[in-house]
């Protein structure tokens, strides 16, 4: 037989190879061990390890109960693609990217401080991936992102707590001690240090509300040597509690040069810099006593919607694994994915990127940081976990985050009283 | 009026850690005009080493500098000769690049090492402990540092001057091939120039590591300071550095008092200002 070619079956041939890749990728659902991708950006290296640190343990935990997920009678494979941020908000959007790109993800997720959340969520948006997000306050992500309360976001959603939980909190512990509402305030000039320091926005328009004296003296530079001016302004005014949003080296560098000044506050509640055990433990003997927001904890009263576990047991689980004590982001990574295999389980067409950003809107589920429901949330794309307080306690044989004040989440057990420094 | 007095202790004492931080670099350049981007790092370097010393066996981090600076220099001549020897020539542009690399370097073994985990030196009483002296608190922690500062420099003025090595130093600064004629190994005198430099680093990253924490990603933000107070003081002045070191940080500490924004802004600022003024810095030791 002759083979013969002319133009129409070169263009036809030339037009089915080029289309082929397209057609492969829409069949893959029909193969026989169908998989769900989901990319995970974290900031795994970089000044933003801190929170990536149980990360291979929070997804080596769910790999069973990830590997057989239910959507429409047909069972799918979930499998977790994670991508280092570097602890950078360029190189964020760029691992997103090619997650969406390259290979193809299904979802997207990302945790740990907005410069890896909102990168992320605004390449989402823009190549209309499903994304979910946590572990950043919400008005940072929302109004970074230049939210609008009014239209909100498409395809990208978060849940974390936001700025009005902390101030609750703080201002709780501060009316609980009794100490002179005498306040010093020490906010940098970056994102969270302007948002707090905000005078409408952050901590000095509701704290003047309940009757405190705020001395804010102005922002500093991030990485600061040297905070005797701080420190004889907070003297000067007479000030008892201490509060601010820092880096963990600023608050080092502070709270030493604090002590040589004679700066003795009752009270020392400050975000960021007290979130890790081994922060406080560098502090030495003066890390005892030291108060802070506490958004999870191996007390919790919470369990996985995934594997059963209680809040105690993956926190104890990471203990056993790695020999450190557990972190905070450990139950937020875990309940990113619990959502997202929630997600999974309900979306009418797990094919199609609108069904599953529809399943995202519709969430409702008890995760081990508690109730996700974005029906709720203060602006749309936006759902509110329980936030307390804590101070960090010395139980005998080390340092322990223990929940002191939970007037702001009455659900969650308190483990003890604050008492003051000094 | 006592506010004002208190910003300005403070600030000659934090340029006594500032000086510290830039007495390797003006050596190192003062020798062999290398700009090295890695000194912050080395800095971070030297304070892990600090710290794995004092978990190991126990002791103060000041007894810890007895295993430091002599771990720091011998680092320090076998990276010179078997590493920037090699980058060294007509050419300004390899060495910084290798430095530059070598930052990165030492941050992410760092990281890998010991984790990302802010870590303190633990100095005791003598980090909270403070004389009064007429309605001020001076620190024990930034006196003690200024007084190492002088001796530091003071050693290192008299190595320069006054002793076999340091003849050795500035022959091959003031030039490289005569000096090799006269029978001098350029490469055995660099690898000690750098030994030198990070010993004096080894006492920084100390001193540094008590007074705040440290994590492996802070030695970047350390070096502005080091190369500033190099540049106000005049290239290869070794007291020119302490003095510049003492602009810098009163500078930072007076631009705080006004606002607390302006503290790098003012240092920075009075960094442009000796730049415009004086090129050459305030105590240039040679005019080109």
């Amino acid at each position: 037989m002759k083979l013969r070619t002319n133009r129409r079956q070169v263009l036809g041939g030339l037009a089915a190879s080029v289309a082929a890749p397209g057609i492969l990728t829409a069949t893959r659902a029909y193969a026989q061990n169908p998989t769900i991708k989901v990319g995970f950006v974290t900031p795994s290296t970089g000044p933003l390890a801190g929170f990536a640190e149980p990360d291979d343990y929070v997804i080596e935990g769910l790999q069973a109960a990830l590997a057989g997920v239910e959507n429409n009678g047909k069972t799918y494979a979930i499998e977790i693609i994670k991508k280092d941020s570097q602890s950078n908000p360029n190189r964020a959007a760029e691992v997103a990217a090619q997650l969406i790109l390259d290979d193809e993800v299904d979802f997207i997720t990302a945790a740990g401080t907005p410069d890896t959340t909102n990168p992320v969520a605004d390449q989402a948006e823009i190549n209309e991936i499903p994304c979910v997000t946590s572990d950043a306050p919400w008005q940072p992500y929302f109004f970074g992102r230049n939210g609008n309360p009014a239209e909100g976001f498409q395809y990208t959603y978060h849940f974390f707590w936001g700025l009005e939980d902390v101030i609750a909190n703080f201002t709780n512990i501060w009316n609980d001690s009794g100490v002179p509402k005498k306040v010093g305030g020490l906010f940098p000039n970056d994102s969270d240090g302007n948002a707090w320091g905000h005078p409408e926005l952050g901590l000095p328009t509701p704290l003047a509300a309940q009757g405190f004296e705020l001395t804010d003296p102005g922002r500093y530079q991030p990485l600061n040597d040297d905070f005797s001016n701080y420190i004889a302004a907070f003297k000067e005014a007479g000030c008892e509690i201490l509060t601010g949003v820092m880096i963990p080296p600023d608050f080092g560098t502070f709270w030493s040069q604090a002590a040589q000044q004679g700066f003795q506050p009752k009270i020392a509640t400050v975000g960021k810099a007290l979130l890790f055990p081994s922060v406080v433990e560098s502090l030495g003997p003066r890390g005892v006593g030291l108060t802070t927001e506490v958004w999870w904890s191996a007390s919790h009263p919470f369990s996985s919607s995934l594997t059963g576990q209680s809040a105690g047991d993956l926190a104890n689980g990471y203990t056993t694994a790695t020999g450190r004590p557990w972190t905070q982001p450990i139950g937020f990574k875990h309940a990113l994915s619990e959502v997202i295999a929630d997600v999974v389980r309900r979306s009418e067409d797990i094919e199609d990127a609108e069904a599953n950003v529809a399943a995202i809107r519709a969430t409702n589920l008890s995760t081990i940081v508690g109730d996700v429901n974005w029906s709720n949330g203060p602006v749309p794309n936006v759902s509110k976990t329980p936030l307390v307080g804590g101070q960090w306690q010395d139980n005998g044989n080390g340092l322990e985050l223990v929940i002191t004040n939970n007037k702001h989440a009455p659900q969650i057990p308190t483990g003890g009283e604050t008492f003051l420094l000094g | 009026m006592i506010e004002w007095v208190n910003s300005i202790v403070q600030g000659i004492l934090l340029g006594g850690l500032y000086a510290l931080f830039a007495a390797g670099l003006s050596l190192i350049f003062g020798v062999m005009r290398l700009v090295n981007i890695a000194h912050g790092d080395l800095i971070i370097l030297a304070a892990y080493m600090g710290l794995t010393t004092i978990v190991m066996l126990g002791v103060h981090p000041f007894v810890a500098l007895l295993i430091v600076i002599p771990l720091m220099a011998g680092f320090g001549y076998v990276l010179q000769r078997g590493l920037l020897n090699q980058t060294l020539g007509d050419d300004i542009l390899p060495p910084l690049l290798v430095t530059f690399g070598l930052s990165v370097i030492i941050q992410n073994a760092l990281l890998e090492i010991y984790t990302a985990d802010p870590q303190k030196l633990n100095g005791g009483l003598i980090e909270t402990a403070s004389i009064p002296v007429g309605g001020l608190a001076i620190g024990i922690l930034p006196l003690v540092t200024f007084a190492i500062a002088i001796v530091v420099i003071a050693g290192l003025q008299w190595v320069f001057y006054a002793t076999a090595i340091g003849r050795g130093f500035r022959a091959v600064s003031d030039n490289q091939d005569i000096a090799q004629l006269m029978g001098l190994n350029k490469a055995h005198v660099y690898g000690l120039a750098m030994a030198l430099a990070l010993g004096v680093v080894a006492i920084a990253g100390i001193l540094l590591g008590m007074r705040t924490s440290f994590d492996p990603s802070i030695g970047a933000g350390r070096l502005i300071f080091g190369f500033e107070a190099v540049i106000i003081g005049g290239l290869g002045n070794l007291w020119g550095t302490l003095a510049g070191g003492v602009i810098l940080g009163v500078a930072q500490t007076i631009g705080a008092k006004i606002d607390p924004g302006w503290q790098l802004l003012a240092g920075h600022i009075a960094f442009l200002v000796v730049l415009a003024l004086r090129p050459n810095g305030l105590f240039p030791r040679v005019e080109h």
